[in-house]
C-alpha cells in the first residue's frame, strides 16, 4: 500500500475509532494508561481506545505482528504518529515494558520468550518495572550486589533495589542479578524476568521533594526467577543492560523536549507581561529567549542524529550528550517556569487540582539529570568514548 | 530538507578544507598582520576563489554562477572558519550578491552579478552607524534630486571596506523606507578612515558628504525595498553564524589535540576529568550550534519565509559557541593559551568580531524573543 492510501486509511480509522475523550491534552499523571494486572481505567474511553489501538498492533507500531506490533514501516509509524497527533489523540499506552524490556527482548531474547512477554505488553496487560540501581550501586552500576543462585529450574534471589519507578504498581520486574559469584564484575550480571506476585518480592515507596512518590526500594528475600526467563546467556546482563540504557537515555530526552508548560505561558499566567504582550522582566525575557535558541538548536540536534542514525552513521555513545543536554535544557526551562509565575508558582496546596503542579514539575526535573545516568557519568563517557580521551 | 551533507555537499566540503588548508592556513592571516596589509586580505587568494567556482556561489548560471545556494555557501564560511581565512567572500558573494538578487534590476544583476563570479570586483555592505549593530538605527539619507539621489550619513566598520570596489550603502529615503545603494567608494564626497581590528581585519568607516549618486545607483528591483534589506541581514546572519561555526570547531579540535599532547604528573592532562567535562559539555553546545546553522542554512534554500526565527536564531548560538569556545580552549591550553605563538588566541579575537558583525548573541536572542511573539 502506498504511503498515501495508508494515510488515508490510518485517518479514517482514527476518525471512526479514538473516542473523543481521548482527543484531549493529558492534564494529569491519571490520564497516562499504563496498563498491568491492577490497572484501574481513568474512563471507559481510555479502556475503550487501548482495546481498539492493541487489537490493531498499534499501542507498538513497528514490532511484528506475531508478538502483539503492527508491523508497519518506520515511515508508516511516522505517518501513524501524524495523523494521531493531528486529531491530538492520546497515546493508548504507556510503559517501561514498551520503551525498555521490549527494545531488549527483541534484540536479546528467544523466540518463545517473545512470544510469552511481548503480547501481553502490547496489550497492556502486564507492567514491568526496572530493578538496576542499589544502595550501594548508583552511578558505579556494576558493583551492584543483588545475588542469584542456580538451583535447578530457578535462581533464588537476594538483595535490595532502589529507584524501581512505579514497582508498588508492576507486575514484573527485569532485574540486573549477579549470577556469576567467581567471574570479573562486568561478566557476572546476568538479566533475569522476576514475577513480582509471589512472598519473596516486597516493596515500599521513597517519597520526594515533590510530594509524589514514583520510585520504589524493592527488596528480595529468597525471590524465584525462573532460569528460562533468563534473557540472553548467563553472565550477558551488563550489556543487555547497556543496550537498554539507550534506551531509557533517548526516553528521557523526548520527555525533556517535548513537556509541557513554557515560560511565556507561564508569564501570561501570572499577568507578567506588556499590553503588547511582551515579557514586562527584560533581563528574564532574554534568559527565556536563550531557552526558547537551545530549545530550537535541541530539536534540530534530535532530528539531526535521527537522520544520520539512518544514513549508518548510529547514535552510539552520543545518546549521553543527548541526554546530558536535553536534561540540563528541561531543568532550566522548569526554573524559568517558577521565576515567570513568581509568587504564583510557590503555590503547593489548594483547592484546584492543579495548585502545585507547576512547583511538582519543578522538582520531579531536578532528577532529570540524576536519573538513568548522572549528567556527570554521561560527561565521563562522552570524554572518552566520542572525544576519546583517555582514562578511567 | 536535510541535515546530512549530500554528495555534492561533501565534496565542497572537502575540497574547500583541502585548498584552505593549502592556500590560507592561519599563517597566511599571521603574515597579512605582521606586514600590515593595507586591506587586510590577499587579492590573490581572493583570485583563486573565482577558480574554485565559489565566487558565483549565490550567481545565477546565466550570469556566470554556480547557483549552490546558502548551504554550499555556510560550508564554504565554515571552512574559512577553520583557517581564519581572511576573504571578501562574505561581503561580495554572500551579502552582494543576494542584495543584487533580491534588489537588483535585470541590468544591475546583468551588469554586476557576472563580476562577483568572476572575483574581478570586492564589494562591500555599508550598513552599522553605531557600536553595535543595529538595523534600526540607519540615519544615512539618499534624498531624491532630479532623476538621482544625494547620500550624506557616516558608516562604520564596514567590512572589506579598505580593500572594496564599490559599496552597497544602506540609506533611508525619503518616505523612510530603507534603500541599497551602489556607490563608487573614490566618488566626490566620499572620506574613508581604515581602522585595524583585533583579529587582523581592516575594516574602514565612511563619511558621504553630499554625494552625488545616479539614478540606477539604487537597486530598485524589489517591490518592498525595507523587506529586501530585512532579508539580506537574515541570510548573512546565518552565513557569518556559519564562519562562527568553523571557528569554534577549530578551536575546539586545537584544544583537545593540545590537551591530548601536554603532560603534567607524567600523564596527558586529557585524563583529568576537569578537564574532560569541559570538553565534552563544549562538545554538547557545538552540536547545538551545528545544528541551528545548518537548518537556518538549509532553511534559507528551500523555505525562505520560514527562515528569518532560524537565523537569528543560528547567529545568536554560533556567537555564543564560537566564543565560548576559543575562551576554554586558552584556559584548556594554560599559559601558552596567551602566547602569540598558539593559535587559539587568534580563534578568541575572530570569535569576538566575527559575533559582533549583524548582531551578536544578545542582540539576535532579543529578535527570537521578539519573532515569537515575548
Amino acid at each position: 500500500m502506498s504511503l498515501e492510501n495508508f494515510r488515508k486509511e490510518t485517518k479514517d480509522w482514527l476518525e471512526a475509532n479514538c473516542p473523543q475523550g481521548m482527543r484531549q491534552p493529558i492534564k494529569s499523571e491519571a490520564d497516562i494508561c499504563w496498563g498491568g494486572r491492577n490497572w484501574t481505567f481513568a474512563s471507559e474511553d481510555q479502556k475503550v481506545w487501548l482495546e481498539r489501538m492493541a487489537e490493531r498492533g498499534w499501542t507498538l507500531p513497528t514490532w511484528p505482528k506475531e508478538y502483539g506490533g503492527g508491523g508497519l514501516s518506520k515511515e508508516e509509524a511516522f505517518v501513524l504518529k501524524e495523523e494521531m497527533k493531528a486529531i491530538n489523540a492520546r497515546s493508548p499506552l504507556d510503559s517501561f515494558g514498551i520503551w525498555m524490556l521490549g527494545p531488549a527482548l527483541l534484540k536479546y531474547g528467544t523466540h518463545e520468550q517473545k512470544l510469552e512477554f511481548l503480547p501481553p505488553i502490547a496489550r497492556g496487560e502486564i507492567r514491568w518495572c526496572q530493578g538496576y540501581s542499589e544502595p550501594g550501586a548508583g552511578s558505579d552500576l556494576v558493583s551492584l550486589r543483588t545475588k542469584g543462585v542456580l538451583e535447578g529450574d530457578h535462581y533464588t534471589v537476594n538483595g535490595q533495589k532502589v529507584w524501581t519507578s512505579y514497582a508498588d504498581k508492576s507486575d514484573w520486574i527485569f532485574a540486573l542479578v549477579r549470577t556469576e559469584a567467581d567471574a570479573p564484575k562486568y561478566n557476572g550480571i546476568s538479566f533475569l524476568l522476576i514475577d513480582m506476585d509471589q512472598p519473596g518480592v516486597t516493596t515500599k515507596p521513597i517519597k520526594l521533594i515533590s510530594g509524589k512518590s514514583p520510585f520504589c526500594e524493592t527488596f528480595f528475600d529468597d525471590a524465584k526467577a525462573l532460569v528460562k526467563n533468563r534473557v540472553g546467556e548467563a553472565g550477558q546482563g551488563w550489556e543487555i543492560a547497556k543496550y537498554l540504557l539507550s534506551h531509557e537515555r533517548a526516553g528521557i530526552v523526548s520527555e525533556a523536549a517535548f513537556g509541557g508548560l513554557n515560560p511565556v505561558t507561564a508569564a501570561h499566567q501570572s499577568g507578567e507581561v506588556d499590553a503588547d504582550g511582551k515579557m514586562s522582566d527584560p533581563i528574564l525575557r532574554g534568559d527565556v529567549a536563550r531557552l526558547t535558541i537551545d530549545g530550537l538548536a535541541f530539536d534540530a540536534t534530535m532530528r539531526r542524529v535521527k537522520e544520520e542514525a539512518d544514513h549508518g552513521e548510529g547514535v552510539g555513545a552520543r545518546a549521553s550528550l543527548l541526554k546530558y543536554m536535553g536534561t540540563e535544557l528541561n531543568k532550566r526551562r522548569n526554573e524559568l517556569n517558577m521565576s515567570a509565575l513568581g509568587y504564583d508558582g510557590l503555590l503547593w496546596e489548594g483547592e484546584k487540582e492543579s495548585d502545585g503542579e507547576v512547583a511538582r514539575s519543578w522538582l520531579r526535573s531536578r532528577a532529570n539529570s540524576i536519573e538513568g545516568g548522572t549528567s556527570e557519568i554521561n560527561l565521563n563517557i562522552v570524554a572518552k568514548r566520542v572525544l576519546n580521551l583517555p582514562g578511567a | 530538507m536535510s541535515f546530512v551533507l549530500n554528495e555534492d555537499e561533501q565534496m565542497l566540503r572537502d575540497s574547500a578544507r583541502a585548498f584552505l588548508a593549502e592556500s590560507a592556513p592561519v599563517t597566511a592571516l599571521r603574515a597579512l598582520r605582521d606586514e600590515k596589509s593595507p586591506t587586510g586580505f590577499s587579492s590573490e587568494l581572493w583570485s583563486s576563489f573565482a577558480e574554485m567556482g565559489w565566487s558565483g556561489v549565490l550567481v545565477s548560471e546565466d550570469h556566470g554562477g554556480v547557483d549552490m545556494g546558502y548551504a554550499a555557501a555556510g560550508l564554504v564560511l565554515e571552512e574559512m572558519g577553520r583557517t581564519l581565512a581572511s576573504s571578501p567572500f562574505l561581503s561580495t558573494s554572500v551579502l552582494a550578491a543576494t542584495a543584487f538578487n533580491l534588489a537588483g534590476t535585470d541590468a544591475q544583476k546583468s551588469k554586476w552579478l557576472p563580476r562577483i563570479a568572476a572575483g574581478e570586483t570586492v564589494i562591500a555592505i555599508a550598513l552599522d552607524e553605531r557600536a553595535r549593530h543595529n538595523p534600526d538605527h540607519i540615519e544615512t539619507r539618499a534624498k531624491k534630486d532630479g532623476n538621482g539621489f544625494v547620500l550624506s550619513g557616516k558608516k562604520r566598520f564596514v567590512n572589506e571596506g579598505a580593500g572594496a570596489d564599490l559599496l552597497i550603502v544602506v540609506a533611508r529615503m525619503d518616505d523612510d523606507q530603507i534603500g541599497l545603494f551602489m556607490v563608487d567608494p573614490k566618488a566626490n564626497g566620499v572620506s574613508r578612515e581604515d581602522r585595524r581590528t583585533v583579529d587582523s581585519h581592516v575594516p574602514a568607516d565612511f563619511t558621504f558628504d553630499d554625494v552625488k549618486l545616479d539614478g540606477d545607483a539604487f537597486l530598485s528591483g524589489a517591490d518592498d525595498s525595507d523587506a529586501a534589506y530585512r532579508r539580506l541581514l537574515d541570510a548573512g546572519r546565518a552565513c557569518q553564524a556559519a564562519e562562527s561555526l568553523g571557528v569554534a570547531e577549530q578551536a575546539f579540535d586545537d584544544t583537545i589535540a593540545y590537551i591530548s599532547e601536554r603532560e603534567q604528573f607524567g600523564v596527558p592532562i586529557s585524563s583529568f576529568q576537569g578537564l574532560q567535562h569541559r570538553a565534552a559539555h563544549l562538545l554538547g553546545e557545538l552540536e547545538l550550534a551545528r545544528s541551528l546553522v545548518r537548518r537556518a542554512l538549509t532553511t534559507l534554500d528551500t523555505q525562505p519565509s520560514q527562515a528569518p526565527l532560524w537565523c537569528v536564531a543560528a547567529k545568536a548560538k554560533a556567537t555564543q559557541v564560537s566564543r565560548l569556545a576559543a575562551a576554554e580552549g586558552i584556559q584548556m591550553h594554560g599559559g601558552v593559551g596567551m602566547t602569540d605563538e598558539y593559535d587559539i588566541g587568534l580563534y578568541y579575537k575572530r570569535a569576538q568580531a566575527a559575533g559582533e558583525f549583524l548582531g551578536d548573541d544578545a542582540f539576535n536572542a532579543g529578535e527570537v524573543a521578539r519573532m515569537s511573539g515575548y
